[in-house]
């Protein structure tokens, strides 16, 4: 660590508290704008003026809009998220054990994902133009065209329904063994890894091919350096930043835009979370999600800059 | 059991079968009409076992059952006063007991109470069972009752039936074990009414409902809004016959793929309320079996005769003359569905009025009466959502109907989003969807009276009105069958409402699940289901 990390981290730490108070009260106010609130959605049918307005009351609706959004800035600074309108459950145990579930399927895609994806994206460089690489970039594209939802009901319906290989459902199974949860993450984290890993490719080839082009690549051709030897040691080091950019903003997307996958493998995540929040106008539980998800944007893109640092002795020194 | 000599026969099929058994068909009519389609004999008689097989089989104890409604979120609640969705019924059937029920024929039986009854409609006496303890070991009393019921008024509780609770003017405990109830006016639907879900008795002074604490035939375990919920068998059920589950596990799959999926892959036992178009794929899967139920529900179409067009004669008898209800049945709804006749009473209701028959499609009368009412070549704008049950497609079929007899019908789909609150009821043509209610009183003050609430199309009568009060407090059932009789016929020719067709209810379950019988109350045997089926070994 050297000063530059540290005062880059203290920066990002106050810029995370602004962006955050501009991002709640963003949320808020967008809520606030959409039709209906929560006492309509909870009497649904049967939202008869009467007794709407009595709900209303007893949940503290009636007080200004302002008022309530300042008094949810007052329990945040203490730490308590407040309480879910519709269930009446503390915001933190409901994004608690959610936000483990998430953080378990985004764990164990980016273990297959960044490898993967890393490593196909360097050797179509190295062999740029070869038949490897034109097969492997056409992949790519079908797969960033075909929906996720498309390839997560195939995939149930192929190793679920016909083979019988997997189970449909990735949740509430039988978790005794390392062998059944493999099975139950198996199609989630395939469905996924499609996902992310086909942007990470394309921006890992493109990165290291940028800098095949400077003078110093040039100049360990020249040198007789081989191949593989001028990808990995003299352009790989310089094309980090970019690619730990590229990967940052791909999984960034595991923890709040996965809801598809949540909801065709009945997966309890933070994204179905906040979409329920958002249907029922449950104000706390979509700010608390809101917050989640913001600050998992900010750490992932400190962890690639400080990586894009550390990797450059230009900027390290 | 499955018939791979036949190739196109569907679950539609099996039910139409079974209806015409139903009807009292003998086997020698369902042959020869096997034979006109086509299916040999060896064929057909396999068909008949399997329509015929649920009828025969003995209970087997234990098994964990697995199901999946269609929807789960953070608004799951275990109050029954709050239940809105039919994975919250679901979970309150487990758990809790009401004082009466409705049994798979419609009729009223006694569940809690021991008996109830009136002199006069309006001062009722509940004669509670005694024996019956509660979940943490409490015994049920007169106290707990009064609690239940009174806490509908209270508007912090936000109780759905908060409508149909302020008729009970009192209640108060006589005795430990007998209530006595005073309405406001005589209604003689009273026992009918405390069948409903939310009338569902929990322990006095209970304000956290998230332990589930009733008397029903499982306790819960774990309960997760939104994630799942788990009960174990009550083992001290007042019921002699107790659940043949060791525990069922209730959760939501809202994707109508992913849950036919995960029913053929046998991950789950039961997949509740499948939309028709995703049914196929599971009709001829085998080891999955398709059940259908007919209740009350249905999706109609309001034309509010207070706000043009509406309000010019002959125009909402155009339109109801103008829905195919044929074709919406048979290729929107892939044959899951009944014909219904403009009025809210569904036919499994023992006061339906079967002499009134639906209308047929006749485009050229509409069109003649399109032309009395002055509306024919005006763009009229037709609101649909995908809220509204089947509304998108009716929309559909009806804007095709009217552009071949010169109506333009400006279809605007709009948002499931906010649908109740901003579009239903309030625009002049626009589609609805109404659940099933037991009792047509319940129907006709929620949905027609003159200060309905939900009165969707404006209709005002002062007949209607005196006649839905003269219903209500009669003890007679046959002088109570002539009046709901008349007022139906009332509402096919005078209301604003065109009520095509009543929907099926599809649930897709594994063969394993026995004893899952259709029941007119809704799926899942009206959302009872969990005490009474067993899984096969």
């Amino acid at each position: 660590m050297n000063s530059k990390v540290l005062s880059l981290i203290a920066g990002r730490i106050g810029v995370a508290l602004v962006t955050l108070l501009i991002v709640s009260f963003l949320v808020f106010a967008a809520t606030e704008m959409l039709p209906g609130d929560v006492a309509q959605v909870l009497l649904g049918q049967a939202a008869t003026p009467e007794a709407v307005a009595g709900l209303r009351e007893a949940m503290h609706l009636d007080q200004p809009a302002i008022m309530r959004f300042l008094g949810w800035l007052g329990g945040m600074a203490h730490g308590d998220l407040g309480h879910s309108y519709t269930n009446r459950m503390a915001v933190s145990e409901l994004i608690g054990t959610r936000l483990g579930n998430t953080m378990k399927l985004a764990a164990i895609t980016a273990a297959v994902a960044v490898p993967v994806a890393l490593s196909l994206g360097i050797l179509t460089a190295i062999w740029r133009g070869s038949l490897f690489d034109r097969a492997v970039s056409t992949l790519v594209v079908g797969v960033i065209s075909i929906p996720e939802f498309m390839v997560a009901t195939l995939a149930v319906l192929i190793f679920a329904v016909w083979l019988g290989w997997l189970p449909a459902l990735s949740f509430g199974g039988s978790t005794d063994s390392i062998w059944d949860i493999l099975r139950a993450y198996a199609m989630p984290v395939i469905t996924l890894t499609f996902v992310v890993s086909a942007q990470m490719i394309r921006m890992t080839r493109a990165a290291v091919i940028e800098t095949m082009k400077a003078p110093y690549v040039e100049m360990a051709l020249l040198k007789g350096a081989s191949r593989s030897r001028m990808v990995l040691r003299h352009a790989l080091p310089n094309a980090i930043g970019p690619i730990v950019n590229a990967m940052a903003l791909s999984l960034s997307y595991l923890l709040g835009g996965v809801i598809i996958v949540e909801t065709i493998f009945s997966y309890p995540g933070v994204a179905k979370l906040m979409v329920d929040a958002v249907a029922t106008r449950d104000l706390p539980l979509i700010q608390g999600c809101a917050m989640i998800f913001c600050l998992g944007y900010l750490f992932l893109i400190t962890i690639a800059d400080v990586v894009a640092i550390l990797s450059n002795p230009r900027l390290r020194h | 059991m499955t018939d791979k000599t036949i190739t196109n026969w569907t679950a539609a099929d099996d039910a139409m079968v079974e209806d015409a058994l139903r009807r009292g068909a003998s086997r020698r009519d369902l042959l020869r009409m096997f034979m006109l389609g086509g299916i040999g004999t060896i064929a057909g008689g396999s068909i008949l076992g399997r329509a015929t097989a649920a009828l025969a089989a003995t209970p087997v104890k234990g098994g964990h059952l697995r199901a999946a409604g269609w929807s789960s979120s953070t608004a799951d609640t275990l109050d029954p006063a709050a239940a809105s969705l039919a994975t919250d019924y679901v979970r309150c059937c487990a758990y809790y007991n009401r004082l009466t029920f409705l049994d798979e024929h419609g009729q009223l039986q006694m569940e809690l109470a021991e008996a109830v009854e009136s002199d006069d409609a309006k001062v009722w006496t509940v004669t509670l069972k005694s024996g019956v303890t509660f979940h943490d070991g409490k015994t049920l009393t007169a106290d707990d009752v009064v609690f239940s019921l009174q806490r509908h008024s209270d508007p912090a509780v936000g109780s759905k039936v908060a409508a149909l609770a302020k008729q009970i003017a009192e209640v108060k405990a006589e005795n430990p074990t007998t209530v006595r109830i005073t309405l406001t006016a005589p209604n003689a639907d009273l026992p009918t009414i405390l069948a409903m879900h939310h009338f569902m008795i929990v322990a006095a002074g209970t304000t956290d409902f998230s332990k589930g604490n009733g008397t029903g035939a499982f306790v819960s375990q774990e309960f997760q809004p939104g994630v799942r919920s788990v009960g174990v068998r009550n083992e001290n059920y007042f019921k002699p016959q107790k659940a043949h589950l060791d525990s069922f596990e209730y959760f939501g799959i809202s994707d109508h793929n992913a849950r036919v999926n995960a029913v053929m892959s046998g991950d789950i036992h039961l997949g509740a309320s499948v939309k028709p178009q995703y049914t196929r794929v599971a009709e001829g899967h085998a080891g999955v079996v398709l059940s259908k139920t007919t209740s009350g529900n249905y999706t109609n179409l309001n034309m509010r005769l207070d706000l043009s067009p509406g309000d010019k004669a002959g125009f909402a008898e155009g339109m109801k003359y103008l829905l195919d209800r044929e074709l919406i049945k048979r290729s929107a709804l892939r044959g899951l569905a009944e014909i219904g006749n403009d009025q809210p009473v569904a036919p499994i209701s023992a006061f339906y009025n079967a002499n009134l028959k639906p209308r047929e499609y006749d485009p050229e009368r509409a069109k003649s009466l399109f032309a009395k009412a002055g509306v024919l070549n005006q763009p009229i704008e037709v609101i649909t959502s995908d809220a509204a049950g089947s509304a998108n497609d009716m929309a559909m079929i009806l804007q095709q109907a009217g552009s071949e007899i010169g109506m333009n019908f400006d279809v605007q789909r709009v948002p499931s989003d906010g649908y109740w609150s901003n579009y239903w009821l309030k625009s002049p043509v626009h589609f609805g969807n109404i659940n099933p209610r037991p009792t047509p009183d319940i129907l006709f003050s929620l949905l027609y009276a003159s200060d309905a609430p939900w009165n969707e199309s404006q209709y005002k009568s002062e007949k209607f009105d005196s006649m839905l009060l003269e219903a209500r407090g009669e003890l007679d059932f046959d002088r109570r069958k002539e009046i709901y009789d008349e007022m139906q016929v009332m509402i096919s020719n005078e209301a604003g409402t065109a009520i095509p067709l009543f929907l099926s209810n599809v649930d897709v379950h594994s063969e394993k699940l026995r004893g899952l019988r259709p029941s007119p109350l809704g799926g899942q045997m009206g959302y009872a289901f969990a005490e009474y089926v067993w899984l096969d070994a």
